[in-house]
């Protein structure tokens, strides 16, 4: 494969992103509900894929099969716990709610949300903040991510900060162009590609290597233990770690928590809630089980390196390898322009409006609408520039934002299901988890793991136990608005 | 009945977690047509969770949620300033429009 095909073929990928936002461009309204929302209308497959889409990060094609390379299939399992059920369950918890919630309320934030029933502007400020601080580091990874996938595509022709550069000013122009509803349309063009191609790759390899039981087979040969459930990496308590925080942390991710409010209808959620185990089941199966058997087929990996790639390049025609590898990256961009984003609409709503407000000047809608823009632009060109520096608590921090969000989770899940929680209750669950869990990272004194289990699941009780603890021995405050959120003559459900 | 049965979706909800992974094939290396049985388990499971989902979408959808998806408390009172927002509903999604809105069936 030559260079300028590869080149062309991921070009020509981000092109075509660019005309499919360029026609939502033409249907978009100049208000910020519609830049961050897409008004409320995404559909079934909309809906479902650009969520899924936006999960579908790096990770997937190469951090997790390099972990099924090294330490056997078992993540799949994690993955479908975590993503399949624990998050559909939570769409439906949180999720649903939510989408209720902004329906009547018009909220666009979690952080809105929660503070209009709180009656607290600094609840809903600390919550952006929190956010943003997961979501900054996390943004910047993606960058590096697609920086580097593109400088070993090419060999090093186009180096690192040029590669990233490019892929960050793409995603600007993009974003700022398109708003929500042209990102759900390429997430869900790149959703399905991905999909098809993975299952493509897999079927590849099987026919060149004689069936999943030949394949199945050397596995055996060359690492027994893999083909077995569970390891000295994969304990009990270290899968349901990961399982939990990822998945609790999902669902407080920006981009995928603003989702919940972008459904068009209460069908769109109820079909996708239903969809969510399939469909990833077809997705990790696949992508993994390459990792997985690359193992026994003599592919050699560099220690640093991703097998996903190597796997491709060595089983499959190298149009197939350049086309699925744009892909991958493609599917990287579209995590990060959905958080660019997400953080872009924290950023303007939660922080500076609210101060804006509070000096007593007017922000109009067509204001806000483009300060959005320009939040966009701010927040990926520091991203940007903070990854040239390499920042090794940056990037700590990234790889930690799962965990980070998850810390959020319960004392929301509480805000929304106990009308006992108080503004003193959820603060108190909210800056005590995030400090434990920093504290964890950063202090030696705070331990990682308590037998066998992550601080990131520990920092979720305490912050749960938090929460419910002030706020019994608090009373709500005057500003609360309890109703909000429950019926004057609740007495059970329907 | 809406707590029992609340409680009884709960429940469902919890062994739907619990046994995604099959703990009681720990160390278990069974190959059945090429992929350990254990991940077969798991896909079998995962097709299972999508079924039971779709039945509580169908038959219990908005159970323990807390609030009615009923009328709008008057948009006036809280507009926002997407309030004008759903001004051209494309022709598809018309009539589930009027579902979220929460105008009586």
């Amino acid at each position: 494969m030559t260079l300028p095909a590869q080149l062309g073929i991921v070009v020509g990928y981000l092109v075509l992103a660019l005309l499919i936002g360029l026609s939502a461009y033409r249907l978009t309204e100049r208000t910020a509900a519609d830049f961050y929302l897409a008004s409320r209308t995404l559909g079934t497959v909309v809906l479902l894929f650009t969520t899924f889409a936006t999960l579908l990060s790096a990770f997937t094609f190469f951090a997790g099969p390099n972990i099924a390379y090294h330490e056997g299939p078992e993540w799949i399992l994690v993955m479908g716990l975590m993503d399949g059920i624990i998050f559909a369950i939570l769409w439906y918890a949180i999720g649903y709610k939510q989408w209720l919630l902004g329906q009547q309320y018009d909220y666009v934030t979690l952080g809105e949300m929660l503070g209009d029933r709180f009656g607290s502007g600094l609840l809903r400020g600390i919550i952006a903040a929190v956010s943003l601080l997961w979501l900054f580091p996390y943004v910047m990874l993606q960058q590096v991510g697609a920086g580097t996938a593109l400088e070993t595509l090419t060999d090093g022709a186009i180096p690192y900060w040029a590669g990233a550069g490019l892929i960050t000013a793409f995603m600007i122009l993009y974003v700022v162009l398109a708003g929500m509803r042209g990102i759900a349309w390429t997430d869900t063009l790149q959703g399905a590609f991905m999909l098809v191609a993975t299952w493509i790759a897999m079927l590849w390899l099987l026919t060149v290597v004689g069936g999943p039981t030949s394949a199945t087979a050397a596995l055996e040969t060359e690492a027994a233990a893999h083909v077995a459930l569970g390891s000295d990496h994969y304990t009990p308590q270290w899968m349901l770690s990961r399982a939990l925080v990822i998945g609790f942390g999902v669902a407080m991710f920006p981009q995928v928590n603003q989702r919940f409010f972008a459904a068009g209808s209460r069908t769109v959620l109820k079909r996708s809630f239903a969809l969510w185990p399939i469909l990833c089941v077809l997705l990790f199966v696949p992508s993994f089980m390459i990792g997985a058997w690359a193992h026994g087929l003599d592919v050699t990996v560099p220690a640093d390196g991703n097998v996903f790639p190597i796997v491709l390049t060595e089983f499959t025609p190298g149009w197939f390898a350049a086309l699925v590898i744009a892909g991958a990256m493609a599917a990287m961009m579209s995590s990060s322009d959905s958080m660019l984003l997400s953080g872009s609409s924290y950023f303007t709503r939660d922080l500076y409006r609210p101060l804006a407000e509070f000096s007593s000047r007017d922000v109009s809608d067509r204001r806000e609408d483009l300060l959005a823009r320009i939040g966009v632009v701010v927040f990926a060109t520091a991203a940007f520039l903070v990854s040239l520096v390499n920042p090794a608590t940056l990037f700590e921090l990234g790889d930690a934002a799962f965990s980070g969000f998850a810390q959020l989770a319960l004392p929301v899940l509480a805000a929304l299901y106990w009308r006992r929680t108080t503004r003193a209750g959820i603060g108190a669950g909210i800056l005590l988890s995030q400090a434990f869990y920093l504290l964890s990272h950063f202090a030696t004194v705070v331990p990682g793991t308590y037998a066998g289990w992550s601080a990131g699941v520990v920092g979720m009780a305490l912050g749960l136990a938090a929460t419910v603890a002030v706020s019994l021995v608090t009373t709500p405050a005057a500003a609360e608005r309890r109703a909000l959120y429950f019926d004057r003559n609740e007495t059970g459900a329907e | 009945m809406g707590s029992l049965e609340l409680a009884g979706w709960i429940a469902v909800g919890i062994v739907l977690c619990a046994l995604a992974i099959p703990w009681f094939l720990w160390g278990n290396s069974t190959v059945v047509a090429g992929l350990p049985v254990w991940l077969w388990w798991h896909v079998g499971w995962m097709g299972l969770a999508s079924v039971v989902f779709r039945q509580f979408a169908r038959r219990a959808w908005g159970l323990g949620i807390g609030i009615e998806p009923g009328p709008d408390p008057s948009p006036s009172s809280n507009s926002g300033p997407e309030s004008e927002r759903t001004s051209k509903p494309k022709p598809a999604d018309a009539e589930l429009e009027s579902e979220r809105r929460g105008e009586p069936p």
